[in-house]
């Protein structure tokens, strides 16, 4: 959103040609100017708000503590011979994959259903199963946490009422990673239903009745029509979420704030636990930018894959 | 293969339209049947509810002799080729063929035997690695036909297959479609609001309007026997011309007296049949190529000649059309590009009453 309005506002300044010279008239025409005009206001976005942060997080890892000297990988090498960090990194892939998983199997689900409620209906639901997304996440962990809570959890309440017995739920580690998880699916699947919904509604209804006309039943519909047309957009949607899963950080730091014993720590609750309430914030540093090469493989994967398709199919 | 009986089906789409109001039709096997009809005449939705995409809400549809009114699409042994190809865009021309047998366990060398097969009918051969992206809309229109083809299905259902396609192509295509049904010989059900697609395809015409039959019949027999003022209008091209006229008895033999005091003869092979209609406001039917110069030597029996005005001639080659008003029934004369015409200057014409038609215009019915 905030990036289209920059570059609607970039036609401002390349709306105005410049008058001084035949020359600089021309190539003020040129289209590949023109594009390059427009784009800048995008280029400078991203170098001041992507670039320069990265570029200088880079630099501040390869600090001491007290940010006055050079000590090259040190950071990275103390990290990684860490067993808590090693734990962390552990625990932010099993937590991104399983969630983003669960997020996407449950979108597909829902956008399933709703894809076969009647056009009249399925605003109305459409805009109640998108609450979860729209809620600002630290506020509906905090509700979440509530429901947590050991002594007035409403689940353990429910559990209790149809017989079975309470669940430490932000107590013992696994059912704290459960937890965590659980949130983060409950948040997220909205985006990933809205989403497939678009994609099921560009399939054209053809396809599916020459492939009943073909033998197809219904799963083999799903099978072999929809989920081959919505390949792209399944994967854009996976890498986005896994990104931004991977990066997570309101939801563990108001739900278990990486506890017990740090083990519901991810990257991102892990770098501000080192860097800033440790005060370490070279190391800090060091933790994010050990998200970048992961992610960076899983992109270049899933975006060579969409890249092909696009140019075999759309 | 199979017959196919469409015994008063009705359709009516929530809300009360009826798009198809209770049709009978007896297609034989091995037939190629086409059903022609203006836009919004139910002719999509007919076929449709042959194939099971549409539910059908009252009446019959027997395939090979088996109500198949509750069977879903895929049992009942049919292949459709779509008016946009609805080829599956993510899939290689091969698989888009072997589809609808991989779904049906074939034997992978039975699947490949199919679809070579069926490309060396359409020859389209060398394609079968691409994507439908990769293709143009012609070859296109093949591989769907292939993806019927392979099936060996008992009907062929096609809706409007050749209308995304350039006029050339169209008859290429037309052509080819007959070909392949001379080959294998499937029973066919065929849509198109095109005419001459029509005449060209079918061994018997299915006219269509506002979801009735009009008539049913092989090509020539509509040409000439139409049922109706709509099928003697909606057959042939350019349409047959209708001019109000009045039926008189004079001097033992009928005339038909035209606006501008023009009177012709009834043949006396058609005496008997209009005699209940004398005296009474008829509309005439003469076809374009039925109102032509004056020939000699012209050895047609019952011409009858008149003097007409156009008011704008139309060279076309092989033809000319002359377009003349009488008082508001515009009328068509196909002539020979020979024969001098000028808008404006009177036209030796000649009509050959035997290709006459009357229609009530009460009923709409020819006489
Ligand atoms: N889903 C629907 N709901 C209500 N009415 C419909 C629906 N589908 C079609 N109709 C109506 O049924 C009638 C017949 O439609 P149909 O598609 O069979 O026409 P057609 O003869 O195939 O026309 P065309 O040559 O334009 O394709 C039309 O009047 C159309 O408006
Ligand atoms: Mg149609």
């Amino acid at each position: 959103m905030a990036l289209d309005a920059t570059t609607v506002t970039a036609a401002g300044p390349a709306a105005a040609p410049p008058r001084t010279g035949v020359t600089l008239h021309r190539i003020a025409r040129r289209r590949s100017t023109i594009a390059f005009l427009m784009a800048l206001p995008l280029i400078a976005v991203i170098a001041g708000l992507v670039a320069w942060p990265a570029g200088y997080a880079i630099y501040l890892s390869t600090l001491n503590r007290r940010m006055t000297s050079f000590i090259g990988l040190d950071n990275f090498q103390i990290l990684l011979e860490s067993e808590t960090f090693r734990m962390v990194i552990w625990q932010s892939c099993i937590f991104a994959i399983s969630a983003v998983v669960l997020k996407a199997l449950l979108g597909f689900w829902l956008a399933h259903m709703l894809h076969h409620i009647p056009t009249k209906g399925q605003r109305i639901w459409r805009g109640l199963l998108l609450l979860p997304w729209v809620v600002p996440p630290a506020l509906s962990t905090l509700g979440w946490w509530w429901m947590f809570d050991p002594s007035y959890s409403s689940l353990n309440w429910l559990l209790n009422a149809v017989g079975a017995p309470s669940v430490p739920w932000l107590g013992e580690p696994g059912w704290a990673r459960a937890s965590v998880i659980i949130v983060n699916v409950w948040a997220g699947t909205p985006f990933f239903m809205i989403m497939y919904l678009a994609a099921l509604k560009s399939v054209p209804d053809q396809l599916y009745e020459a492939a009943a006309i073909d033998g197809a039943t219904g799963w083999q519909g799903l099978r072999y029509v929809t989920l081959p047309m919505m390949r792209n957009i399944i994967s854009i949607t996976v890498l986005f979420s896994l990104i931004v899963t991977f990066a997570n950080y309101d939801i563990v730091r108001v739900l278990t704030n990486g506890g017990p014993r740090d083990l519901t720590h991810v990257f991102a609750s892990y770098a501000f636990q080192v860097g800033v309430l440790s005060g370490n914030i070279p190391r800090g540093a060091a933790v994010s930018l050990f998200m970048f090469p992961l992610l960076a493989v899983v992109a270049f994967f899933i975006l060579r894959g969409v890249n092909q398709r696009n140019r075999e199919m759309a | 293969m199979a017959q196919v009986k469409l015994n008063r089906v009705v359709k009516e789409y929530e809300g009360g339209v009826q798009a198809v109001k209770g049709i009978d039709l007896d297609i034989a096997d091995h037939e190629f049947v086409v059903l022609v009809g203006p836009s919004g005449c139910g002719k999509s939705t007919t076929l449709r509810m042959i194939a099971g995409l549409e539910e059908i809400s009252r009446g019959d549809i027997l395939i090979g002799g088996t109500v198949v009114n509750d069977i879903p699409p895929r049992d009942r042994d049919i292949a459709m080729v779509f008016q946009n190809y609805a080829l599956y865009p993510h899939m290689s021309v091969y698989d888009n063929m072997a589809f609808g047998l991989m779904l049906r366990k074939f034997p992978k060398e039975e699947i490949r035997r199919r679809v070579e097969n069926a490309a060396r009918i359409l020859d389209i051969g060398m394609l079968l690695d691409r994507k439908p992206k990769a293709l143009s809309g012609g070859q296109r229109q093949r591989v769907a036909m292939g993806r019927a083809i392979v099936r060996d299905p008992k009907v062929f259902l096609f809706d409007e297959p050749l209308s995304n396609l350039d006029a050339k192509l169209r008859v290429q295509m037309r052509t080819e479609i007959k070909k392949v049904h001379q080959t294998v010989k499937t029973t066919t059900v065929y849509v198109t609001h095109d005419q001459v697609e029509a005449m060209t395809l079918a061994d018997r015409v299915v006219v269509m309007n506002h979801g009735v039959i009009e008539q049913v019949g092989p090509p020539t027999e509509l040409y000439h026997k139409p049922a109706t003022k709509f099928v003697a209008g909606f057959i042939g091209s350019p349409a047959m011309n209708f001019i109000p006229a009045r039926l008189a008895n004079g001097s033992g033999a009928l005339n038909i007296l035209l606006p501008g005091g023009i009177s012709l003869p009834v043949p006396e092979a058609r005496a008997k049949r209009y005699t209940g209609h004398a005296g009474k406001e008829v509309l005439f039917g003469i076809r374009p190529e039925h109102l032509t110069e004056v020939r000699p030597n012209d050895h047609r029996p019952n011409l009858a000649p008149l003097q007409l005005t156009p008011e704008v001639v139309e060279p076309m080659g092989m033809e000319t059309l002359a377009h003349i008003w009488l008082e508001g029934a515009e009328i068509v004369a196909r002539i020979d590009p020979s024969v001098p015409a000028e808008p404006g200057r009177a036209l030796p014409l000649a009509a050959d009453m035997g290709q006459m038609h009357l229609i009530d215009p009460q009923t709409d019915r020819v006489i």
